[in-house]
C-alpha cells in the first residue's frame, strides 16, 4: 500500500509543526502595557492537558497530510478549532497568579498560526463538500454559537482582550451599536437614493457618464480626508438651518461619518444597477412590450426582478465595506469599534487594538456570507424562471 | 472612473498638483480663509514633496510586493500541480476582501510595531487581492484555440506561460493592478495612526488641530494622484490590450 499526500496538507502540516514545536502558544506579561514573555504549550497548561493539546494537534496534522475522507477532516478540523479554543482559556486561567489582577495572557503567534491552518482545512473541506447557501449560513450561526458559549460560559474571561471588555463593557455595546448603525444606516440611505439614481442613468444615457464619473472620483479621496471635510459644511448646517442641530446634525460626530460613509456606498449601488439594467435580455423587454405592460409595469416586474442579483451584489460590497470603513469613523468622534483601535494604538495596548478589530472583522465577515447566500439564492431563483 | 478626462484637464490637474507639492506657500491665500485663529494654512511640519514622495514608494514597494506575489500565486493554482488548490484559493480570496483595512493595520502592529512596516504588510495584503483575483480569471479563461495552437505547435508548459498565457493575460492583470493602486493610494493615508509617514500625517494633524486647510490639501493631493495614476495605467492597459490584438473595450 503506497501513502498518497495531500499537497494542501503539506502547507498545513509545516504550519503545525512550526507553530507547535516552535512558536510561543501564549504570552504572559505582568500588566497590560510590559512586553510579554512567551510560553509554550507545554508551559501554557497543566502537563497532562498540554499533552492532551499536542496529541490533537498531531493527530489532525497527520489527517490533514494524507488523503483521508473529506468527512474525517472535517471532524479532526472542527475537534482541532475546539480543542484550541477551549484551552487557550485554561490557559489564561493556569498562567495568571491567582488574585493576580494585572497580569495579562493572550493568545500568542503559535496559537493564531493553529487557529490559521485548521480553519484552512475547515474551509478547504466546506469548499469541496460544496454547500448550498442555506447551509452555509448554517455553518456560520453554529461558529457564532459556539463562540457565544465560549464567551458567556467564561472560559475566556481570563484572557487579556476579555479583561479590556470587562474594564469597558458598557461602552463596548454602545459603540457596538453605533458601528452597526452607522454602516447599516448609511447603507439604507445609499440604496434608497442609489437604485433611483441608478434607473435614472440607466433610462437617461447622457446622464450616467457623468453621475458615474463624480462618484467614482468620490471613491478616490482618502476616508480620513472625506470625513474631515465634511466637519466644515455640516457644522455650517448645524448652526444655520433651523431644526438641524436637534435631529442630531453637528460638525464633529456622527453626521460626517454618515455622510461620508453615504457618498462612499453610492457607486457600488448606482454602478450595479445600471450594469444590472443593461444586462436585462432585450427579448425579455420585447415581450414585456409586445404584451403591452406600461414603462413602470416593465420596470418593476421585468427589469428590476432580473436585476436584482447584480443589485444585490452591489449592496454586498457597501455592506462590507462599511463594516471596515465605519472603524475610521472614531478618527472624529463618530464613534463605533474604531474608537478601541485607535485608543489601543493611542496606548501601545494591543488588546484593545483587538477588542476593536476583531468584532469588526467577524461582522464584515458574517455581512459577507450571508449576503452571498442570499445573492445565490435570489440568482438560483432567476435561472429557474428563465428556464420555466 | 472611466473617465477620459480630456487630456488637457488631465495636464492641467498634473501641473497643479507638482506646483502645489513643490511651492505650496503659493497657495496660502486661497487656503487661508478656511483656518481659525491664524493657524498656518500650509503644512508647516515636513514639507509636502517629500511626504507625497515618501507616500508613493510606500504604494509601489507593496504593490511591487503584491503584484509578484499574487502572479506567482495564480500561475500556480493554474497548472496541473496546484490545481487542487484553486478551488480553496477562491475561497480565500472572498474572505480576504472582508478583511477592513484598518483592521489589518491595527493588528499588523503588534507583530511588526509602529512606523512604515504595518502600513506595508495592510497594503501588501489589501492589494494582494484584486491582482490575485484578475490574474486567476485571466488565466482561467484564456481562449481554448489559442492554447491548443500553442500546444499543437510544440511548446513546452513553459514557453506557453511566457509567450503565451502571460502576454495575452497581461491587460486584465494590469486592470488589477490599477484597482490595487487606488485603494492603496486612499489605504497609505491611514498609515499615519501608526505613524508611517504619508500625506495622512497632514490630513491627521489637519483632524486633530481642527484645521480644514491642512485636511484639504491631504485630501486633494492624494485624491490627484489617483484619478492621474488611474488614468495613466488605464493608458497603458489599453496600450497592451491593443498589442495584443484584444482591440479597446
Amino acid at each position: 500500500m503506497t501513502i498518497r499526500f495531500d499537497k494542501l496538507g503539506v502547507v498545513i502540516a509545516a504550519i503545525v509543526a512550526y507553530a507547535a514545536l516552535a512558536a510561543p502558544f501564549a504570552t504572559f506579561r505582568a500588566n497590560r502595557i510590559v512586553p510579554g514573555q512567551a510560553r509554550s504549550i507545554l508551559e501554557a497548561l497543566p502537563p497532562a492537558l498540554g499533552m492532551v493539546l499536542v496529541a490533537v494537534v498531531i493527530a489532525a496534522a497527520i489527517v490533514a497530510l494524507l488523503r483521508t475522507p473529506l468527512i474525517l477532516r472535517l471532524a479532526v478540523s472542527v475537534v482541532a478549532l475546539v480543542a484550541l479554543s477551549v484551552l487557550i482559556g485554561t490557559a489564561g486561567g493556569f498562567l495568571t497568579p491567582a488574585g493576580n489582577t494585572f497580569a495579562r495572557v493572550a493568545p500568542a503567534s503559535g496559537f493564531w498560526l493553529l487557529i490559521f491552518a485548521f480553519t484552512l482545512l475547515l474551509a478547504d473541506v466546506l469548499t469541496r463538500l460544496n454547500l448550498s447557501p442555506w447551509s452555509r449560513v448554517g455553518v456560520l450561526v453554529l461558529a457564532a454559537l459556539a463562540i457565544a458559549v465560549l464567551l458567556v460560559s467564561g472560559s475566556w474571561d481570563s484572557l487579556s482582550i476579555l479583561k479590556e471588555y470587562a474594564s469597558r463593557a458598557d461602552s463596548f455595546w454602545a459603540e457596538a451599536s453605533k458601528h452597526v448603525s452607522l454602516a447599516l444606516g448609511s447603507l439604507a440611505g445609499a440604496v434608497i437614493v442609489g437604485i433611483p439614481l441608478g434607473i435614472l442613468c440607466h433610462r437617461v444615457e447622457k446622464l450616467q457618464a457623468g453621475v458615474l464619473n463624480v462618484l467614482n472620483i468620490i471613491q478616490t479621496i482618502p476616508s480620513i480626508a472625506l470625513f474631515g471635510l465634511l466637519i466644515a459644511p455640516l457644522g455650517w448646517v448645524a448652526v444655520h438651518v433651523p431644526g438641524a442641530a436637534a435631529i442630531g446634525i453637528r460638525g464633529i460626530g456622527t453626521a460626517p461619518a454618515f455622510v461620508a460613509l453615504f457618498l462612499y456606498s453610492l457607486l457600488p449601488v448606482v454602478a450595479n444597477t445600471v450594469v444590472g439594467l443593461a444586462g436585462v435580455p432585450r427579448a425579455a423587454n420585447d415581450a414585456a412590450r409586445g404584451v403591452g405592460m406600461t414603462d413602470r409595469q416593465r420596470l418593476f416586474d421585468v427589469e428590476f426582478p432580473l436585476a436584482f442579483p447584480v443589485i444585490l451584489t452591489g449592496i454586498r460590497i457597501v455592506l462590507v465595506q462599511n463594516i471596515g470603513l465605519a472603524t475610521i469613523a472614531a478618527l472624529i468622534g463618530g464613534g463605533g469599534f474604531g474608537v478601541f483601535v485607535f485608543q489601543g494604538v493611542g496606548q501601545t495596548a494591543m488588546d484593545l487594538v483587538l477588542l476593536g478589530a476583531l468584532p469588526t472583522v467577524a461582522l464584515a465577515f458574517a455581512a459577507a456570507i450571508i449576503l452571498d447566500a442570499v445573492i445565490e439564492m435570489t440568482a438560483t431563483k432567476r435561472r429557474i424562471v428563465e428556464t420555466a | 472612473m472611466k473617465a477620459r478626462l480630456p487630456a488637457l484637464l488631465r495636464l492641467a490637474v498634473l501641473a497643479l498638483l507638482v506646483v502645489f507639492i513643490t511651492s505650496p506657500s503659493w497657495f496660502e491665500p486661497l487656503l487661508k480663509p478656511l483656518t481659525e485663529n491664524g493657524a498656518p494654512a500650509i503644512y508647516n511640519q515636513g514639507s509636502l514633496l517629500s511626504l507625497t514622495l515618501q507616500h508613493l514608494r510606500t504604494v509601489l514597494v507593496a504593490t511591487v510586493a503584491a503584484t509578484i506575489v499574487a502572479v506567482a500565486l495564480a500561475i500556480l493554482v493554474t497548472r496541473p500541480a496546484g490545481a487542487e488548490f484553486l478551488p480553496l484559493s477562491r475561497s480565500l480570496v472572498n474572505i480576504g476582501q472582508t478583511f477592513p483595512p484598518v483592521a489589518v493595520l491595527a493588528l499588523a502592529v503588534p507583530a511588526v510595531g509602529f512606523g512604515e512596516k504595518p502600513t506595508l504588510i495592510a497594503l501588501f495584503l489589501y492589494g494582494l487581492l484584486p491582482i490575485f483575483e484578475n490574474a486567476l480569471t485571466a488565466l482561467t479563461t484564456l481562449p481554448g484555440n489559442v492554447m491548443e495552437a500553442a500546444r499543437g505547435a510544440g511548446m513546452t508548459g513553459w514557453q506557453r506561460l511566457m509567450k503565451v498565457e502571460l502576454p495575452l493575460s497581461a491587460p486584465v492583470i494590469l486592470g488589477g493592478i490599477r484597482l490595487s493602486v487606488v485603494i492603496s493610494l486612499a489605504t497609505a493615508t491611514i498609515g499615519s495612526t501608526v505613524a508611517a509617514k504619508t500625506l495622512g500625517e497632514v490630513i491627521i494633524a489637519g483632524l486633530i488641530s481642527n484645521n480644514l486647510a491642512f485636511v484639504l490639501q491631504g485630501g486633494l493631493i492624494v485624491a490627484a494622484l489617483a484619478v492621474l495614476i488611474y488614468d495613466g495605467l488605464s493608458a497603458i492597459e489599453r496600450y497592451a490590450a491593443r498589442r495584443m490584438g484584444q482591440g479597446v473595450e
